[in-house]
């Protein structure tokens, strides 16, 4: 029987809001990315009948629509959180401003994406690389809420899309609007593969169950880590 | 056919009307304009006729029933719009669309009392007399006299739409140092339309890129519906400012909706049904259009309301998808039977979606071929080797 014994104790990286806005965020993206596909190219569904004997187009838009909504609405709570939360999840992980941020986000690559090099990351919430990558997405979401809720603006009264409605015109119409929320939507899918692949990855090589974080909110840290963590003048690294 | 015959004879009869008064250039001495009502008495128009006119108007302009009574009282007592129209770089689709307008005194209003002053493809003056048209009302009606353009203008070499020897550019700008307002005929004078498609040679420019403090109403269609032409005129000489207007310029009142939520075709979207092809059983039944790439849903204009040809008829009415011809850069949006437009710089019909899965699709090769480098070269993490072990 194989069995290692390793130094490791847990931390509480995720707290409950962050691991509810990311099952939410996660089941809005898969609501709307397959309702999306079917609005963008309804299949044949129905055939040689009435307009009034059916409404599931448009009950298929409906559901684009709540979920977008919460989408949207998540996504403001996660962004206020990236002020009120812990230290994992406040607003400086996501943007690289600091020359350390810059060093792991190329040592990340060197380890875990090119894999010539073989070190630790001593990154307890997200790597740098990571929190620059949802920093992106991030602006990825904000760029489909004003392209969906300018579209939206159109055939609603509400005081919500009427706040998109100026995006409309800034991109020359509806037309131009359409095209880049369809094209948006293309980067949800790719990074939704790569970010499954990748936690997949983790847990395989690193076996920490860095899956069940994100349900339990408990990561297991090398103890050296937490160390570092905690003195960071203490012991240069390597 | 009676439709074309009638339109022939306005034209006819708008020609004739422009050339004996041109001919008669005391007209432009007058201060005393005649009202626009007073030169449709005179052309035999009855006063119920003209009522009924008013009414349409105000309809179309979406006012409650007082406006009937303001529009008759503009009508009666205003002296009519000083007019110059332009036209550079364009078909002139928006003069033939215009003259078909569905009530015979829109026809006249533009054609017989607005637009008399210079109209290059109308007026019967040519050459020394047509320059002097217009500029003796530059010089007559300083701040009073409307602009109105059809076409784009071209901003790479001036030279490439030039009348009389100067180009459009500078004619445009030397009109608009004076005039009152500026009325952009259609989706050229707007957005530049098919001149100002990929790759632009000409350089061509909607009219509110090239001129600048006045303002300018997008007309938007190609061509706009007449009555919505003949509406805004109406408008400006009725409450004598210009009407409301989008982020894009465009009149509000025709402007504000979709076509695809006025549709009559719109329950066949919600329900599901959508033509395949335009020969199939749902094409038949007249289901919605979408899938064959009705530009509907993103394209602003009241052809489901005030239609076109007299309220005869309109683009999806008679089986065929919207273009979008009122939004901007809608040639660049195509190709027309698709509703997902083509990616420009991936050659020749390559869709949003099939970027996307050919993105995909290498997203996959690479996560494979990561797993596959991750087992060889992660092999000792992954079995847990003792790292001095090596």
């Amino acid at each position: 029987m194989k069995s290692r014994s390793i130094p490791l104790r847990e931390v509480y990286v995720w707290e409950m809001p962050v691991r509810i806005y990311h099952w939410v965020n996660a089941l809005c993206i898969t609501a709307l990315c397959i309702t999306g596909f079917v609005i963008g190219n309804p299949p044949a569904l129905m055939r040689g009948t009435e307009a009034y004997y059916n409404y599931w187009f448009g009950t298929v838009r409906f559901i684009h629509f709540v979920s977008a909504f919460l989408f949207f609405f998540n996504f403001v709570f996660r962004t206020y959180w990236g002020f009120a939360g812990n230290e994992f999840s406040r607003w400086y992980n996501f943007i690289p401003y600091k020359r350390s941020q810059w060093k792991e986000i190329f040592d990340v690559i060197r380890v875990d994406i090119l894999q010539v090099t073989h070190k630790q990351i001593d990154s307890i919430g997200h790597n740098s690389l990571a929190a620059f990558i949802y920093f992106i997405t991030f602006l990825i979401f904000l760029l489909q809420c004003l392209t969906g809720f300018g579209m939206y603006s159109a055939m609603s009264s509400s005081f919500l899309p009427k706040m998109f409605a100026w995006f409309v015109p800034l991109m020359g119409g509806d037309m131009a609007v359409r095209q880049l929320h369809h094209i948006l939507m293309w980067g949800f899918i790719l990074f939704a593969m790569v970010h499954i692949y990748l936690v997949f990855y983790h847990d395989y090589v690193e076996r920490r169950g860095i899956t069940s974080s994100m349900i339990g909110g408990w990561k297991f840290i090398e103890e050296d880590v937490i160390d570092r963590h905690d003195n960071p003048e203490a012991k240069p690294k390597d | 056919m009676a439709v074309n015959i009638r339109c022939l004879n306005y034209k006819i009869m708008c020609i004739n009307s422009s050339l004996s008064e041109l001919i008669n250039t005391d007209r432009f001495m007058e201060n005393n304009q005649p009202t626009f009502y007073e030169e449709t008495r005179k052309d035999g128009i009855s006063r119920k006729d003209f009522l009924k006119f008013c009414t349409t108007m105000a309809a179309f302009l979406g006012l409650e029933a007082s406006g009937v009574g303001q529009i008759v009282k503009a009508l009666q007592t205003k002296p009519r719009l000083p007019v110059i129209w332009f036209h550079f770089q364009e078909c002139t689709c928006c003069s033939e669309s215009f003259i078909r307008a569905s009530h015979p005194i829109v026809a006249n209003i533009v054609l017989d009392k607005i637009s008399l002053d210079y109209q290059e493809t109308l007026m019967a003056a040519s050459g020394y007399q047509a320059e002097e048209a217009y500029k003796t009302v530059m010089a007559k009606f300083p701040g009073e006299y409307i602009v109105m353009v059809e076409g784009s203008i071209p901003t790479e070499n001036e030279a490439y739409c030039c009348i009389g020897g100067r180009s459009a550019k500078a004619i445009l700008e030397e009109a608009v140092a004076n005039c009152k307002a500026v009325v952009a005929w259609g989706n050229c004078a707007s957005a530049g339309c098919v001149q100002a498609a990929s790759p632009n040679p000409t350089g061509a420019k909607p009219v509110h890129k090239v001129i600048s403090g006045k303002p300018v109403i997008n007309v938007q269609g190609c061509p706009p519906i007449a009555d919505v032409m003949a509406g805004v005129v109406v408008h400006l000489l009725t409450f004598d400012r210009i009407p409301q207007l989008d982020e894009l310029g465009r009149p509000k009142a025709f402007y504000s909706r979709r076509v695809h939520d006025t549709c009559y075709r719109r329950a066949s979207f919600d329900a599901g049904l959508f033509v395949e092809s335009f020969d199939d059983e749902g094409a038949k039944r007249g289901y919605c259009l979408y899938k064959m790439g009705c530009k509907g849903p993103v394209t602003y204009n009241s052809c489901g309301i005030i239609k076109w040809n007299d309220g005869v008829s309109y683009p999806i009415q008679s089986g065929h998808p919207c273009i979008g011809c009122s939004e901007e850069g809608f040639w660049d949006n195509g190709p027309f039977y698709q509703h997902l437009p083509d990616v420009k710089g991936f050659g020749i019909e390559v869709t949003a979606d099939k970027i996307g899965l050919g993105l995909g699709i290498a997203t996959a090769i690479g996560v494979a071929g990561h797993a596959v480098v991750t087992n060889i070269r992660k092999h000792r993490e992954i079995e847990n080797t003792p790292e001095s072990g090596s």
